[in-house]
């Protein structure tokens, strides 16, 4: 299944751009929403969600628990199909775009609670990513004809750099639903970035990790974008991880942004602060 | 006026299919589970209020809670015995338990019974007359279908307001969304599960003997292409859904009764699998059922 | 992190699929030896194709329910498929084609081609339905296949095939014959069905379905199994894959229900009936959803059982411990206790063994 390229659309700079970091400021942003929303029964999930994301940024979407963050992934992703607004995919309208299409497009994700193929094994589980990277027609694979055994070869190897990578190769023919939790939720970022994405995203990445595992998923996530070159959109709680690796954050409440800006302007925006803990007692 | 007969006809069976479809849909919205021995439940029901009947003389008002009776307490202690050890189990374990179930019924009647059929006796009769005519005669009215109608509406509006408005329905509903955060609110699951299975097994009976009461025909293996169509009325209507086993169960009945008049008598199941395929995909719940989209 | 914990599938994956190869050539050898031997009776020998037949369902089921993970009770209904069409084509072929192996393989395939034709037309449109709703869909279409060949009557003259709902509707001329007579089913058909071919459909059964499992595609049936929103995430398009793994089955079952069909003189389109493929499924089910080996033992074992128990005095009885045999296997091995009992021991015995290496 192809999408089919579109017109290039004529970038207007939306107001809050201007949190990319520089070394992508020359370059067009790799997402921009303008102006998504969604509906639920009438109900407005997200509304007016305007973002942009530089080529090699690290970005985060914080939030209280039921602001919507999600639900833009799923958004972005087309699990839902926006009621409102655009979304550029370097420069690409993802409009009449399926889940499928988004991906091939240059999305890949992760789960807020993991999604893994827990029957199959590691490997398969990154060969699964590598699924239109690598590929080779039902025939060839059911007679076993040339291409098959050479394509087989390529992914697995494939498979195996990628699953070294995050020191994960060991663990290549365990199946994926024996894993511990912290290994589960690497594999299921090595997965997404065997789809050769160009932006990641990270649902709550850090959920469940104590602070040192925190600390090395953080260097994890740098090190994805050092080595790949790719953005990374996350969704996080732990505000360690958000402040200490995120160039660019947005904050959501009741599906609106109420604050983007970096790490800094966000720790001081009374806005925010009153969103996590609530509006201070008017003194008579 | 044959038209009308029809109509009537139709009405008849397709309120015995809903009969039986509101105790699948009930099942299936508690215990999630494909329940294929409740056709062989409506056999059972049957065969206990033949004998009532014809070898012990009890008058159908007797023969019918009995029954009735014997039913509740076979789908309890089928529920207890077979499918409650699988509450935990994947659904294709409950499936084929069910279908094992389905044939220990079947088998243990033809063994217990014969396998010849036997003719059941009308039931409702006023002043002698199996029916009522209207318009001078041309129209006849059974009294069973009239007994049929009726009984379906009754139960209907009975079980929507049971489900609505008493504790105990209330909490089949509550198991029925979500049964750990019912059980952490005080509801008695195992027990819930029971009363819905002792349900769904008195209406098969009441089912059992108001079909064999109109076709006068019993056989071991009697209960079960009804059961299979009295599912797809379930399915046909949204499964779970009370208002939806009555209409899908109507609708069927009179699909049933039309084809068999005017397109052809041996086709008539065909169209109604066909039909019920047309719906599911127009409407992938059913007629009335909510569709709940997976969460991400 | 434990790495004993848990437990490493290299050595089992890589065996598995020559084993099962090795246990159906053995199997073959092992009856054609006791065939010459003149060891096994006429009721068994009547039987051999039956299985090869049941096999094959139970493989290509598994496909479906195991692999795929969607639940059909419709599988009877492409056997019936199958089974029709290929009778027909040997049927019609039967001056054209003298050479009656030929006749059997061509009769094969097109049963295979209906059985997979019957397969994309039901779905495509249902395949996006889910859980239980494509089971009850797929009952009612082995349902409707079973009514409809129940009305069908099918002829064939030089002039090509006729097909009508009435026996004086075919207008044969008179070389001609009614192939399928509506309810009486099709009569008159060369039994063309050998042990030796329904060997050779489980081997090319068991080539594709297995080699498919190991291959791209069947990685990404395997994970719209596991989940579906993950695997569209990382570009799996559910639809496709759904349909190569649907289809593909149900061409198995067309080609085995040809089979079936060759091998009886008459057949009612009754046989292929809800019962059937509930049957189909419960060899699936015992045998384990998606090993192919518990599917072809479990076939073959409950193929063969019933015949055996009719030797006791129990004939009355055959179903109704059939029946409590599901209940009761079903109730044991889902038994959680016994499961971690299992477990415990298991760990009991390797801890023995590590203790002893030290």
């Amino acid at each position: 299944m192809k999408y089919t390229p579109r017109e290039p659309v004529k970038l207007v700079p939306v107001p809050s751009t201007n949190k990319i970091p520089e070394r992508d400021i020359d370059k067009s942003p790799i997402l921009e929403c303008r102006h998504l929303g969604i509906d639920f029964g009438g109900l407005a999930a997200v509304k007016d969600f305007n973002m942009a994301i530089g080529r090699t940024e690290i970005a985060g979407l914080i939030g209280p628990n039921g602001a919507g963050k999600t639900t833009v992934f799923n958004l972005l992703t087309k699990v839902y199909q926006p009621t409102r607004g655009t979304i550029l995919l370097d420069g690409m309208d993802t409009n009449t775009m399926t889940t499928v299409q988004v991906n091939k497009a240059g999305i890949a994700r992760t789960f807020q609670n993991i999604r893994l193929f827990n029957n199959l094994t590691v490997e398969d589980n990154v060969k699964l990513g590598l699924h239109n990277q690598v590929r080779y027609g039902l025939w060839s694979g059911i007679f076993r004809l040339p291409t098959y055994w050479k394509a087989e070869k390529q992914a697995r190897e494939r498979a195996m750099e990628l699953l070294s990578i995050f020191d994960m190769g060991y663990l290549a023919h365990f199946k994926a639903g024996s894993l511990p939790y912290g290994a589960q939720r690497r594999l299921e970022i090595v997965r997404a970035l065997a789809t050769n994405p160009s932006l990641l995203l990270l649902d709550e990445p850090a959920a469940g990790m104590n602070p040192s595992e925190t600390a090395e998923l953080m260097d994890t996530i740098v090190k994805i974008r050092d080595t790949f070159g790719i953005a990374i959109l996350l969704i996080e709680h732990d505000m360690n991880l958000v402040m200490g690796i995120c160039e660019g954050i947005a904050v959501l409440n009741f599906g609106q942004i109420i604050a983007k800006g970096t790490p800094e302007e966000i720790k001081n925006d009374p806005v925010v602060i009153e969103a996590y803990l609530g509006k201070k007692k008017k003194e008579a | 006026m044959t038209f009308l007969s029809h109509i009537i006809t139709g009405l008849s069976l397709g309120s015995i299919y809903a009969i039986i479809a509101l105790g699948y849909t009930m099942v299936y919205g508690i215990a999630k589970m494909l329940n294929f021995a409740h056709g062989d439940v409506i056999m059972v029901g049957a065969y206990v209020c033949f004998f009532a009947v014809t070898s012990y003389q009890l008058p159908a008002i007797l023969a019918v809670p009995l029954a009735m009776v014997v039913c509740t307490i076979l789908g309890i202690v089928i529920e207890r015995l077979a499918y409650k050890p699988l509450r935990q189990a994947p659904s294709l374990a409950v499936l084929i338990t069910a279908i094992g179930v389905s044939y220990f019924l079947q088998n243990s009647a033809q063994i217990l019974w014969s396998a010849s059929p036997k003719s059941f006796p009308s039931l409702f009769t006023v002043g002698g007359n199996k029916s009522l005519g209207l318009f001078g005669g041309q129209l006849q009215i059974s009294y069973t279908a009239m007994a049929t109608v009726l009984a379906c509406i009754v139960i209907m509006l009975g079980l929507t307001w049971f489900t609505g408005n008493t504790k105990m329905g209330k909490a089949m509903r509550a198991c029925s969304e979500d049964k750990a955060a019912a059980q952490l609110m005080g509801i008695n699951v195992n027990f819930t599960i029971s009363m819905t299975f002792a349900i769904g097994s008195a209406l098969a009976a009441v089912a059992g003997v108001l079909m064999c009461s109109a076709y006068s025909y019993l056989l071991p293996t009697t209960g079960s292409l009804p059961g299979i169509k009295a599912f797809t009325a379930a399915v046909f209507g949204g499964i779970g859904s009370i208002p939806g086993a009555f209409l899908g169960g109507v609708l069927l009945g009179l699909i049933e009764t039309f084809t068999k008049a005017y397109i052809s008598t041996d086709l008539s199941d065909a169209v109604v699998f066909a039909v019920l395929i047309v719906v599911l995909l127009v409407k992938p719940a059913g007629l009335l059922g909510r569709y709940v989209p997976e969460k991400v | 992190m434990n790495k004993l914990s848990f437990r490493s599938m290299k050595g089992r994956k890589a065996l598995s699929p020559f084993l099962n190869y090795a246990i159906v050539i053995a199997a073959f050898l092992a009856v054609q030896l006791a065939l010459k031997m003149d060891m096994v009776s006429n009721s068994m020998q009547s039987l051999l194709v039956p299985v090869c037949c049941y096999v094959v369902m139970a493989i290509s089921l598994n496909l479906t329910v195991g692999v795929l993970g969607e639940l059909s009770l419709g599988h009877g209904g492409f056997m019936s498929l199958g089974a029709f069409s290929g009778i027909i084509v040997s049927v019609a072929l039967k001056n054209l084609v003298p050479l009656s192996p030929l006749r059997l393989a061509i009769s094969l395939a097109v049963g295979a081609l209906f059985g997979a034709a019957g397969g994309v037309i039901i779905g495509v449109p249902v395949l996006r339905l889910r859980g239980d709703y494509l089971a009850i869909v797929t009952l009612a279409f082995g349902e409707i296949i079973k009514n409809v060949m129940q009305v069908l009557y099918i002829g064939v003259d030089e002039h090509g095939l006729h097909m009508s709902t009435k026996e004086a509707g075919l207008l044969l001329s008179e070389t001609g014959t009614a192939i399928v007579k509506g309810p009486m089913g099709a009569v008159g058909v060369t039994k063309l069905a050998t042990f030796t071919a329904g060997f050779l459909l489980i081997l090319l059964t068991l080539l594709i379905v297995q080699n498919l499992v190991h291959s791209r595609a069947g990685r990404a049936i395997q994970a719209l199994r596991d989940n579906r929103i993950a695997a569209e995430s990382v570009g799996i398009s559910p639809t496709k894959y759904k349909l190569i793994a649907f289809v593909i089955s149900a061409a198995l079952a067309g080609a085995a229900g040809a089979l079936y069909g060759l091998n009886y003189s008459s057949t009612l389109a009754s046989k292929f009936d809800f019962n059937t493929s509930i049957l189909i499924l419960v060899f699936v089910v015992l045998g384990g959803l998606g090993s192919i080996r518990g599917s072809i033992v479990a076939a073959t074992v409950l193929t063969i059982l019933p015949e055996l128990l009719r030797n006791f005095d129990v004939k009355e009885y055959r179903m109704l411990i059939y029946a409590v045999i599901l209940i009761v296997v079903m109730l044991v091995t889902n038994n959680p206790t016994l499961w971690s009992w299992i477990a415990r021991f298991q760990r009991r015995k390797a801890e023995e063994k590590g203790g002893a290496e030290q």
